[in-house]
């Protein structure tokens, strides 16, 4: 239920429409892209799969939020507590 | 490689560490569920309970689709492996998985044909290409497996394709939270929550938690930095005595979920009114069978099947170390009749299930340094 | 000979029937071996669990070793079912720090094998032969009905004479002893997983089955007296190999996770089928432990060879955890790396 690697696609199938080539790390398998054809994927994007279908599109910018944050972790805690109250867009701040 | 070596970073992840430390009350003894097998895996593999205060407890819970599966469905699984021009396919996760006569692996050692496959579309294939035998998929996991089957299902309709059937033993994550938190044994503070089983069903499935039940849910990506700030996360949150729903994983969940995944879902398959969890009982609307519409490519409509309830044996305790009420080596059997090579529960067998990730430390009982 | 210092629990063998686990080098392969072939068999020397066996003979020691090799399919990127019968016989003497003096072959053939086949094997094996310096002194033939041996099986039996200065044993391993690697793995195992092509994955990866012999021979020249042990991690990978050595010992290993060499694609595999590295097959590495004075001279002298610039230090000897081997990781995480039971199976959770 849970091992997903994210991949990067580097051909969409031309005869099969949900069929994309994704390569993780120079390993190359074909994909079935049917559950984010409403998204518009592409060639060059980063998804994640599991047991031969691409589950979600990954966020460049949620990762590079994310990795920016744990990073100043420590620094300044009181600047951190606030940036977090608006990072989790689902959630108001308090 | 992308997207997973940045999550593995020592210095970030010594950050996120000391941040744990700084914030956890020394007053205070958390126990923080990881409802997914596979965030007990990855806690094991990367050792992240090494960077933990001794105060903030990891509970091992149900999300182990290997583990709660009963003796009894395993059984009739072979037994329609067993069929005559019958192949049998399954995740690797299920080929050493006991039922009563043996393990998918020792009956294809005995001449079944059971071969492992990586998707249930390679099922699909290798009845396309054996149109003389009948190829079933043995689907086992939860929401985040669940879209698949239910696609290659699609497929097999589309295309016609009748020498192919699927014996389904989906399950729901729902139910099996809900019944832990109705347990009266059950003392948790807080949930580490599914991060790809949230890829299909979003955030909101799990509102309930923190609504109904005061307690934090924090959806969580499987990379040790991923792990470390859902730890964190909830430590703030308990801090502020406070109760929601947050993701962490959020470079990959979409908060309303996945549509196309759930309209699969929904048009392959429909709930079953109960199903048996090893260890957990019988729990309502917790599992998926094929659909009407699907009749002719589900396995229990195509074949008899025995049907038979296997009880585990009174003394094995998996449903309490199921629920985290009790840790593995407090079950009488842990390590004497039941171990890895002989498991009596499938804790034991799965690599993510707590018993068996637990085994392998089980003569480590000082800190390590590095 | 086992030493007092080890104490090993006994193993029994009661096992209804074999099943694919019994040869898949992990802990039932060890159930099988020192339970039911061991004692039933018992001599002394039989008792020290080695891959070559060594006996003293007119005043040399003499290594044997014989070696089975199923292999589907026979052919795959980076070699064929015979040569890495003839490289893998001359590894199992290599590690036991003999030269290789001759080898057997006892072939199992299906009948309906092409000849042509046969005869692409036969010159593969001629040519490793030629590579490692040893010549295919005999053997024998056995065909089977169609249907059996897939296509072909091959059994070696090989004898060398173990080099004046090897003194290795186990036994005499202690804390602050490196862990040395010839370069990175998994190569042979991923690539034959891939080539049955029933997972559908591309990977440009290729086998590392060679011989070993000039590796050893740069570890006995540089550390001496100081190489206490030389193994090539084949079925189990490193982690069982690594087991083997330290089971009962009151010493264990603790290996660097950010050490251990792999190729991006082998670890890509691995991560998409959830495989743990170390538990992969290799046919081509040579794991060693060397005292600490002689390490980094033993390591020049494996990069100073063609094939070898990817050695490295993959860990150390160390006094805890006793009898297990741990793998560690710089932000402080620990694991156990145990020995798998059967082959390694690719999962989905």
């Amino acid at each position: 239920m849970c091992l997903a690697i994210p991949g990067r696609i580097v051909e969409m199938s031309t005869e099969q429409p949900a069929l994309a080539k994704v390569d993780v790390a120079g390993v190359k398998r074909n994909v079935n892209i049917s559950l984010l054809q409403d998204e518009g994927i592409g060639t060059g994007d980063w998804v994640l799969i599991h047991v031969g279908f691409a589950m979600s599109k990954i966020g460049e910018a949620e990762a590079r939020d994310q990795l920016r944050m744990l990073s100043a972790l420590g620094e300044d805690e009181m600047a951190m507590e606030e940036v977090r109250g608006y990072s989790f867009a689902e959630e108001r701040p308090r | 490689m992308k997207y997973v070596d940045e999550f593995r970073d020592p210095k970030l992840i010594a950050n996120v560490s000391h941040e744990i430390a700084r914030v956890a009350d020394p007053n205070r003894h958390y126990r923080i569920m990881e409802v997914c097998g596979g965030h007990t895996h990855a806690i094991y593999r990367h050792g992240l309970k090494n960077l933990l205060p001794h105060n903030v407890e990891l509970i091992h819970g149900p999300g182990c689709p290997v583990c709660v599966l009963p003796m009894g469905r395993i059984d009739d699984g072979l037994a329609i492996a067993q069929q005559p021009n019958v192949v049998m396919t399954a995740f690797g996760d299920m080929m050493r998985v006991p039922g009563t006569l043996g393990t998918p692996l020792e009956l294809k050692a005995r001449g079944a044909d059971i071969r492992m496959v990586y998707s249930p579309l390679d099922a699909l294939r290798i009845a396309q290409s054996a149109p003389d035998k009948h190829v079933f998929f043995f689907a086992i996991g939860f929401e985040t497996t669940a879209p698949s089957t239910a696609l290659t299902l699609a497929r097999a309709k589309a295309l016609g394709i009748r020498n192919f059937s699927v014996f389904c033993n989906h399950v729901t994550i729902v139910p099996a939270i809900r019944a832990i938190l109705d347990s009266p044994d059950m003392r948790l503070d807080a949930f580490v929550g599914p991060g790809h089983v949230s890829t299909v069903t979003g955030c909101r499935p799990y509102e309930f938690i923190a609504r109904d039940y005061r307690k934090p849910v924090v959806i969580s990506g499987f990379e040790p930095l991923d792990i470390l700030e859902s730890i964190l996360m909830i430590l703030h949150q308990l801090r502020r005595d406070d109760a929601r729903v947050e993701n962490q994983y959020r470079r990959i969940v979409p908060w309303d979920g996945n549509l196309p995944a759930l309209r699969a879902i929904g048009d392959a398959f429909e709930l079953r009114p109960y199903f048996e969890w090893r260890g957990l009982g019988f729990i309502s609307q917790s599992a998926l069978r094929v659909s009407q519409a699907y009749a002719t490519w589900d396995s229990e409509v195509q074949f008899e099947v025995p049907g038979v309830r296997v009880t585990d044996p009174k003394a094995a305790q998996c449903g309490e170390v199921l629920k985290g009420v009790l840790k593995p080596p407090q079950c009488k059997l842990f390590g004497k009749e039941c171990n890895p090579e002989h498991p009596i529960g499938a804790l034991m067998v799965s690599s993510e299930g707590a018993c068996a990730a637990y085994y392998r430390y089980a003569h480590l009982n000082e800190p390590v340094t590095v | 000979m086992q030493t007092a210092e080890r104490e090993l629990p006994r193993v029994r063998f009661a096992d209804a029937a074999i099943e694919m686990a019994h040869g898949a080098g992990g802990k039932a392969s060890r159930r099988l071996v020192e339970g039911l072939f061991v004692p039933l068999l018992a001599n002394p020397i039989l008792a020290t669990l080695s891959d070559s066996a060594i006996s003293n003979f007119n005043g040399s020691r003499l290594a044997t070793t014989a070696d089975g090799y199923v292999v589907k399919p026979l052919r795959f990127p980076g070699g064929s079912i015979g040569e890495l019968a003839v490289n893998g016989t001359v590894n199992d003497l290599a590690v036991a720090g003999a030269r290789p003096l001759g080898l057997m072959a006892a072939f199992i053939l299906e009948a309906g094998l092409a000849g042509d086949t046969l005869r692409a094997e036969v010159e593969a094996m001629a040519a490793a032969a030629a590579r490692a310096g040893v010549a295919i002194i005999g053997g024998d033939t056995k065909v089977v009905e169609h249907g059996f041996a897939d296509g072909m099986y091959l059994a070696t039996f090989g004898f060398g004479e173990v080099d004046a200065r090897a003194s290795l044993s186990p036994e005499s391993i202690r804390a602050g002893d490196r862990v040395l690697l010839s370069g990175p793995i998994g190569d042979h195992g991923i690539t034959i997983l891939l080539a049955r092509g029933e997972l559908d994955l591309e990977a440009d990866l290729r086998s590392d089955t060679r011989p070993l012999t000039p590796f050893v021979e740069a570890l006995l020249e540089t550390a001496g007296d100081g190489l206490r042990w030389m193994r090539d991690p084949t079925r189990g990978g490193v982690a069982t190999a690594l087991n083997e050595l330290i089971r009962g010992a009151p010493v264990g290993i603790t290996l660097f996770e950010e050490a251990i060499p792999l190729r991006d694609e082998v670890r890509g595999a691995c991560e998409i089928l959830g495989l743990d590295p170390l538990h992969i097959a290799n046919e081509g590495q040579l794991l060693a432990v060397v005292s600490p004075e002689f390490a980094d001279a033993a390591l020049d002298g494996m990069r100073a060879l063609p094939g070898g610039v990817g050695a490295v230090c993959i860990g150390e000897v160390r006094e805890r955890p006793a009898g297990a081997v741990l793998a560690v990781t710089s932000y402080g995480g620990s694991r156990i790396i145990d020995m798998l039971v059967g082959d390694p199976l690719p999962r989905i959770c």
